[in-house]
């Protein structure tokens, strides 16, 4: 663990660096720096962005000039304690039907193994995952990290529609993708929550810092919770 | 006592949208912000009117738009010169104006800067998505009639019809306080992010050299041309974007994220535009020249707070 770093991000705004590479343990200490800023800040925070290894912090600088600002991050900084496994985050756990015709690159991923489709599945939802970041499109969380062995480029070609629902892998992380849009990853199976909903509180599934856990439920448990099993349309470039 | 008026869109143009502040405190679940990317301009609009700062306005990028009042109306204009007539007749930026029942007020093409501003007393009337009705098409997120769509030939743009407010003395915007936009973009930048790692004869390029802005252009991200900028630090993480960052592709050419960028993202940054030097980015059209200029944040802090007190106040 490196000493965090404040970086200057413009008039209004600091990046605070924890880490210089993607650590499952970052996110202990970028929770708990989350939730003392918002204290120490107030309604003087405007935004922050978490990600794998840093917080974007946005202050309103009308109530605050740069110097305060950064002596308050400083001071809650030397203050700060990492939150534990336990008590920091929440544990959500998505259901996800993982078969070849949702997620096509499951045959993919098990033949460069010497798998079975199921074997990939299961070594998909064997481990305990952490969101890092939301990005990309709304609700889209950024999860790691993977099994080495699962681990897999990008789609040389992006898909032009990814559908709704899709769970995904690309390199070591994981995701599912809340709306229809272009993708690379690799599709391995498909859940029936709908993850964004801009009208719901809350609006997305998933938050920066939660733990994810992925169930595998049957074809008809996938129904049933209303999700949509239309195979994936386009082969696999 | 309020009732609403209206004006019919005649005819939409390439694109108008409706813009507040932006939305704020849902970025972390990866949505943009939104809000007008020329804040300066957008400001003055309400500033001209009495409205509070965060009213929303209508964005008019390149021109092409016609509407059509219903209604008897003041409204303002600000921004850039997109050649606007009232039934004709020339009808320049930086003002309040009157329009009414059957006045048409349009707009052809750029004459100097990209996009004008057009304010309304009490705010145009919009979809709040999350807090704010700034339109994003990309997430479908706000705007006049909701879902981020913009301006429609057909539509109605309505607004709360207001007993006359503490509207100011000004009818115009004093000429000090217009931004020119036919002058080469001498741009303010507070150097930050991965600034160290870009290679010495890179940063003297950076800030000596001429940039150029790119056709590839739109409300997430302003690309410039010109020289290679060589950063050895290439394989990075991705982190929180703010807005006027200054991030440089592989290809070694200046993107400036503005108003919808993405929330994250992995590329090195040079460092952060002060927000005088986004709205005045804002304004500029394919071709223009653009220079870059170093400072530091509690000058460009203090610059922006003074911008402020020029406006007229309720």
């Amino acid at each position: 663990m490196m000493t965090p770093q404040v970086e200057n991000a413009g008039i209004d705004a600091w990046v605070v660096r924890f880490s210089n590479r993607i650590d499952p343990a970052n996110r202990n200490w970028i929770t708990a720096f989350c939730r003392d800023c918002r204290a120490v800040l107030g309604d003087a925070l405007v935004e922050m962005v978490p990600s794998y290894t840093t917080v974007l912090v946005q202050y309103d600088p009308w109530q605050l000039t740069d110097t305060v600002s950064r002596r308050l991050l400083e001071s809650v900084l030397e203050r700060l304690e990492p939150s534990s496994e336990d008590t920091g985050g929440r544990l959500i756990k998505l259901p996800v039907w993982y078969d070849v015709s949702v997620g096509p690159e499951l045959s993919l991923i098990a033949e460069r193994n010497g798998w079975s489709p199921q074997r990939v599945a299961a070594a998909h939802a064997a481990t305990q995952y952490q969101v890092f970041a939301l990005g990309f499109v709304p609700g889209f969380a950024f999860m790691g990290l993977v099994d080495p062995a699962l681990a897999t480029p990008r789609l040389a070609t992006p898909r032009q529609q990814v559908p709704r629902g899709s769970i995904a892998i690309a390199e070591r992380q994981t995701s599912a993708y809340p709306q229809v849009t272009p993708g690379g990853w690799n599709l391995i199976g498909r859940t029936p929550l709908t993850l964004f909903d801009a009208t719901r509180e809350p609006m997305t599934v998933l938050e920066p810092g939660d733990r994810v856990r992925f169930m595998p439920i049957s074809r008809q448990r996938f129904i049933e919770l209303g999700g949509d099993p239309t195979p994936v349309a386009e082969a696999t470039p | 006592m309020s009732r609403a008026g209206a004006l019919r869109v005649e005819q939409a143009g390439p694109l108008a949208l409706l813009q507040d502040a932006g939305r704020f405190g849902v970025r972390h679940l990866g949505m943009t912000q939104g809000g007008p990317m020329d804040w300066y301009a957008a400001g003055w609009a309400n500033a001209l009117l009495g409205n509070a700062q965060a009213a929303p306005v209508l964005e008019i990028t390149i021109g092409g738009l016609s509407l059509v009042a219903e209604t008897s109306t003041t409204l303002s204009l600000t921004g850039a010169d997109l050649g606007a007539t009232v039934n004709g007749q020339p009808l320049t930026p930086w003002q309040r104006f009157e329009l009414h029942p059957g006045d048409r007020l349009a707009f052809d093409l750029p004459r100097a800067g990209m996009r004008a501003y057009l304010g309304i007393p009490g705010g145009w009337q919009g979809e709040t998505s999350l807090g704010s009705v700034a339109c994003v098409t990309r997430e479908g997120l706000g705007g006049h009639k909701g879902g981020g769509r913009p301006l429609e030939s057909g539509d109605r743009l309505a607004f709360p019809q207001q007993e006359p407010g503490h509207v100011p003395a000004e009818t115009h915007v004093p000429n000090a306080q217009r931004m020119d936009y036919q002058q080469p973009a001498r741009l303010e930048l507070i150097p930050g992010g991965q600034a160290a790692r870009f290679d010495g004869y890179s940063l003297y390029q950076a800030f000596n050299h001429q940039w150029t802005v790119d056709t590839r252009t739109d409300r997430m991200g302003i690309r410039l041309t010109g020289p290679e900028l060589v950063c050895r630090h290439t394989a990075m993480i991705s982190e929180g974007i703010p807005a006027g960052a200054v991030q440089v592709p592989a290809d070694g050419q200046p993107i400036c994220l503005m108003n919808d960028r993405q929330t994250i993202g992995g590329y090195p940054r040079l460092g952060t535009l002060t927000p005088l030097a986004r709205a005045r980015l804002a304004q500029c059209p394919a071709g223009h020249p653009v220079h870059l200029r170093a400072c530091g944040t509690g000058s460009a802090q203090r610059e922006w707070r003074h911008l402020f007190f020029l406006w007229p106040h309720q």
